[in-house]
Formats: structure tokens, sequence, C-alpha cells
């Protein structure tokens, strides 16, 4: 079994994004850039699938600029098999993304693909749920586990009002939660054998598919600040204030 | 214009998710109709054509639409799109899940997770955890939208109702198939709708420690949360997750207790009317975005607390 994971560079979950001062875009200068979280899951549970013999390759696949190769080395050293850049210009929006991603299956013919549930950097949580839709693929999203069974996959799913288990038939797309498991971190010998494997480049102006963008970002604003609260010095005073003060309880 | 806005239920009641969303479209303006797909669900339907805000309701009514599942609720929405200029969702599992695949099966954009309009094509939402908000201008001529459900008041139900008509089933593609639910049962009131919320951390240690949290709540008659490290932990269910991954909620009053206000976090409940934290870390920054905080040991505190509310 042949497993394609898509994979995000983000920035590092740990930044605190700001705007540009001319509010056109977010500041993304000199911050730290990272794999998705929520792809470094999809990696790893396609590594486990592998390693317990459930699946013969891995291979990750990033629509990005050149900058992304450092990412997809990243997953290499986390035990994919293989890596191919869609190299675009510019950032593409899910639409066009899940276009790109569609080109890719139909030459690799994965019988599952494994994304994030979301990209910590748009929130979109989208691009699965298209390239499913795209490919007449049936989906699960928010896996929280995820078994093969024959030419099926029995997935568990977090949904609002707790757990959802179903079975679609492979090949099919999953997208991770994140429960799914724990990513591991790559050790240095993975680190230098990464170097080693296979990453190769496609251009997406080849591929005859239109990646134009949909919408446009007017300006990128902060949030409303709250007002800096008072400190309480003992329970009695907290409810005294929440009765009132502030009128929520009574 | 003319929107289609795809009702959240569990066939047998409207959730409050819908009437959030029945306001954004309403806030478009134009003919509001509402899909409704479920099975056995005419009491949804019923309920659906009481809405304030819309003028149709089409419903669809077959056990392929029991479960929501995405592949069948996602064509039938491709299906009776024709002429529709907007279809909304909320943004809730049940909007996220399905309305990509009809966005995509549209050629369009998705706008995801809005919190307001701005005009006819210009949204405003939340990116990288709420740190920024964007405001987006869509070129597509359909826009498929999801909403945030905090950012839109209910819409109200009413006496009076519309209209409603049957529409068809698109055969299944079989595909994917419901094996089982593990839905949580409680006595307290829904997590995104309530009006008082109680939320533990790390801090509570175990599930067991868990309840004095749980205590609290009920004395207050309120919701309980937990920060994504709570449920990893395995203190609480998946679904008491409030966060930029979890879920988004804005009650009255938020009271976090052992957390220590992750970006991820507050994006979850930074819109809350009043906000409390106990923390025993006076630098917490949860404290920065709290109304009135109390530094001390929760396991004095909140006893404490629930005795005296
Ligand atoms: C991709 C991604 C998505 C995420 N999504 C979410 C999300 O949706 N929601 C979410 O919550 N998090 C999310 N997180 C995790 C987030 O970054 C934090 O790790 C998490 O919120 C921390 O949980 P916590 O505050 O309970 O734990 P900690 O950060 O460990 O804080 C525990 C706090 O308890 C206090 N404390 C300890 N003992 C006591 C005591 N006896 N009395 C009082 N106070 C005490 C400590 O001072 C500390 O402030 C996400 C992270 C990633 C990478
Ligand atoms: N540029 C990209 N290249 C490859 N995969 C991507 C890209 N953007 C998003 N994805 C995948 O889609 C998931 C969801 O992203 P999003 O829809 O942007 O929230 C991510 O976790 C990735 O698995």
């Amino acid at each position: 079994m042949k497993i394609l994971v898509p994979i995000k560079r983000v920035v590092d979950y740990n930044v605190k994004v700001r705007p540009l001062s001319d509010n056109s875009n977010v500041d993304l200068n000199n911050v730290k850039m990272s794999v998705n979280p929520f792809c470094e899951i999809a990696v790893e549970e396609a590594v486990r699938l592998k390693e317990s013999g459930q699946s013969s390759e891995v291979v990750v696949v990033t629509v990005g600029g050149d900058e992304s190769q450092e990412q997809l080395r990243a997953c290499l050293a986390l035990g994919a098999d293989r890596a191919i850049l869609a190299q675009s210009e510019g950032l593409l929006e899910p639409l066009a993304i899940a276009k790109v991603l569609t080109k890719i299956v139909e030459s690799e013919n994965p019988n599952l693909i494994i994304l994030g549930k979301q990209a910590i950097d748009g929130d979109n949580n989208q691009t699965g749920q298209m390239l499913a839709s795209m490919l007449d693929m049936p989906q699960a999203t928010f896996a929280s586990e995820l078994k093969i069974e024959g030419d099926s996959a029995l997935v568990t799913r977090e949904i609002d009002g707790g757990l959802q288990t179903i079975n679609v038939s492979l090949p099919a797309v999953v997208t991770t939660d994140l429960r799914l498991n724990e990513p591991r971190y790559a050790s240095l010998p993975n680190i230098m054998q990464a170097k080693k494997k296979e990453l190769s480049i496609q251009n997406v102006s080849d591929l005859g598919i239109d990646v134009s963008n949909r919408t446009s970002i007017l300006s990128v604003e902060l949030p409303p600040t709250r007002e800096a609260g008072v400190m309480v010095d003992s329970v009695d005073e907290l409810v005294e204030k929440l009765k009132n003060e502030a009128k929520v309880i009574t | 214009m003319s929107i289609l806005v795809v009702a959240e239920h569990d066939n047998s009641e409207v959730k409050g998710s819908t009437l959030n969303t029945v306001t954004a479209a309403s806030e478009i303006g134009g003919d509001v109709s509402i899909l409704v797909a479920g099975s056995e669900s005419s009491s949804v339907a019923e309920q659906a054509a009481k809405i304030s805000g819309i003028s149709s309701v089409i419903h669809v009514d077959d056990p392929i639409y029991k479960n929501f599942l995405a592949e069948d609720l996602g064509n039938l929405v491709v299906s009776v799109a024709d002429g529709f200029n907007y279809i909304l969702a909320p943004a809730t599992t049940f909007g996220k899940n399905f309305l990509p695949r009809v966005a995509a099966k549209l050629d369009v954009q998705q706008i995801s997770d809005i919190i307001s309009i701005e005009d006819a094509d210009t949204f405003k939402r939340p990116i990288y955890a709420g740190s920024c908000i964007a405001t987006v201008k869509s070129t597509d001529s359909v826009k498929v939208i999801t909403v945030r459900t905090t950012a839109f008041d209910a819409s109200p139900v009413v006496d009076s109702s519309v209209n409603v008509d049957v529409g068809a089933v698109v055969d299944s593609l079989n595909n994917s198939k419901f094996v089982s639910d593990e839905i949580a049962e409680s006595d307290r009131p829904e997590l995104t709708a309530a009006d008082v919320i109680v939320s533990g951390g790390r801090a509570l240690g175990s599930s067991e420690n868990f309840k004095i949290i749980e205590a609290l709540a009920d004395k207050l008659g309120a919701a309980v949360g937990a920060s994504r490290a709570a449920v990893d932990a395995g203190y609480v269910p998946n679904d008491y997750q409030v966060g930029q991954t979890g879920k988004i909620v804005a009650p009255s009053l938020y009271i976090a207790i052992g957390i220590s206000g992750a970006i991820q976090h507050l994006a979850g409940m930074k819109d809350s009317k009043v906000i409390v934290a106990i923390n025993k870390d006076e630098d917490a920054p949860i404290f920065q975005v709290a109304d009135y905080g109390l530094v001390g040991d929760l396991f004095e505190a909140v006893p404490e607390l629930t005795d005296s509310v």
C-alpha cells in the first residue's frame, strides 16, 4: 500500500504573528518556519503503517516555493521514503493546492492520502476535503484512530458531539486530528540519511491547470485587545466582583 | 441575491449553529433558503420553516443522510446549488466536513470561518489562531462560506412558517459507511451554547481531580471545557477542547482554571464577555486576557469558590 502525505511549510506554532506596518498582510520576515503540526501527525501515521508492514512506501509532497525543501527533508528524516516538491510561484489557495495534488495523485496512484485537518497559518481546514471531492474519493476527516482493514479503512473521527467511526473504501483521503498519534523527533542519523533520499521537483506551471487566486487580502489587522483586568486577593473578593461588578452570577 | 443555508441538526431538532448561520445569511441580504437533509427529519423541517429571516425550506429525507456523511451531503448540496449566489454552513465539524467538497465541485475558493460581512463579496476572518484578522475579498461568482457561530446572534424562531418543498435524493456513491457513534450524554449545557463555562487545564493532573471543575460547573449551571493538554492527557473527552483547533466559545462568563493561556487556547475563548483566571503562576499569559485574576493553588481556590457561589 502506497501512502501519499501532502504537507505544508507554515510559521512555527510558537510564533506570535503580527500584521505588517502597512496592514497589507502578516509579517513573516525572519520568523521560524516548520512543518505544520497536523502534517507531522500525518507523516507519523504513515510511517507507523509502514513500520508495521501495512504500507510499502510513504511519499511526502508539498506545493510551495524552493524553501519548502527544508520541510520535505524534515519529513524524510521522520521516515518518509521520498519527496516531491510541486514548485509554485507565490502562495496558492486551498482550491489550487487541491488541484495540484489531484495531478500528483493521478501520477502516483496512492491507496491512501493522509493530510492535516488544518494548516495553522490560514486555519482553512479545506484542502483534504477538496482533494477528496475532486478525486471523487471518500474522506475521513479529523481522525483520532485509523485502522486498515483489507481494502477499506476504519476511522474514528473527532466531532463536536464526541466521536464517530466510519468505514471508507480505499483509496481514500484521511485528515488528522491531534489525538491520532504523538509524532517522534528525528534522530541525528535519520536527519543525515534524509539528505540522501530522493527529492524530485516538478513545476506547477507545467501541469496545465488554472491555479489563479480567487480571493485577495484587502488588509490584515490585530484583533481588538481586551482591556487589562484586575487581580483579586481572595475567593471572596472574586465572588463579590462577579456578583456586583460584572453581574455574571447571582 | 439568493442564499442557501445548510442546516445542522440531529434529525429531531435544529441546532443552534443553524440559527447563527441564518443571521449571517440575513446580513448578506436577499432570499434565504434552508436545506434540511436528514432521515426521519420532518420535525426538523417544520422547525426550520419557523426560523425568522428565511423564505423557503428544501427538505430531503432519506436514510443515506442520517449520519450526514460528507460524500452524500456534499453531492446533494451541489445538486441544489444552481441559482444560489451564496452557500453557507456553520463552521462546526458538521460544516467543515462537507462544505469544502461542495466548493471544489463548484470550482470555488471557500471562505472559512467568517466573523463579519463587510459587503457582498468582502468578509473578515481570523487567521494564525486569531492573532490577526484578515479582510478577504472573493472574486468567485458563487460564495461558499462557513460561519463562525459565536460572531452572529441566533435568529429567532417565530410562530408563522414558510413553505417546505421536498427535494430529490442524489444516489449514494456508497464508498463511506457509518459504523458507530460515541456521543457524550450530559445534563450540562452544550459548550458552544452555554452562558457560563468552567474550563480546566493540565494542572488538574487526573480525571479524578477534574471532578472539582465539574462540581463548580454544576453549581453554576455551566458547561465544562478544557485545554488541549487536559484532553491529550485523557482527563476529559475530545469534545471538551476549546481553542484554535477545538471549539470556539463566547459565553458571558469563562473561568479558566490551571490553564496557562497559550495562544491556541485563547483563540477559542477570548471573545467571552467576562474572563476569570485561576493560576498559581502570576506571570501566566492567561492573566493578560482575564478581567479577574486570582493567583493561587486551584486545589484550594476551586472548592472554596464552589462553596461560596
Ligand atoms: C497544532 C496545535 C493546536 C493546538 N490547539 C489547541 C487548542 O485548540 N486548544 C488548546 O487549549 N490548546 C491547543 N494547543 C496546545 C497549546 O499550545 C498549549 O500547549 C495548551 O493549551 C496548554 O494547556 P494548559 O494550559 O492546560 O497546560 P500548561 O501550559 O502546562 O499550563 C498549566 C498551567 O497550570 C498552572 N498550574 C499548575 N499547577 C497549578 C495549581 N495547583 N493551581 C493553579 N494553577 C496551576 C501552571 O502555572 C500553568 O500555567 C495546540 C497546540 C498545537 C501545536
Ligand atoms: N501547499 C500545500 N502543499 C501540500 N499540502 C498542503 C498544502 N497546503 C495545505 N496542505 C495540506 O492540507 C492540510 C489542510 O490545510 P488547510 O486546508 O490549508 O487548512 C494541511 O495540513 C496539509 O496536509
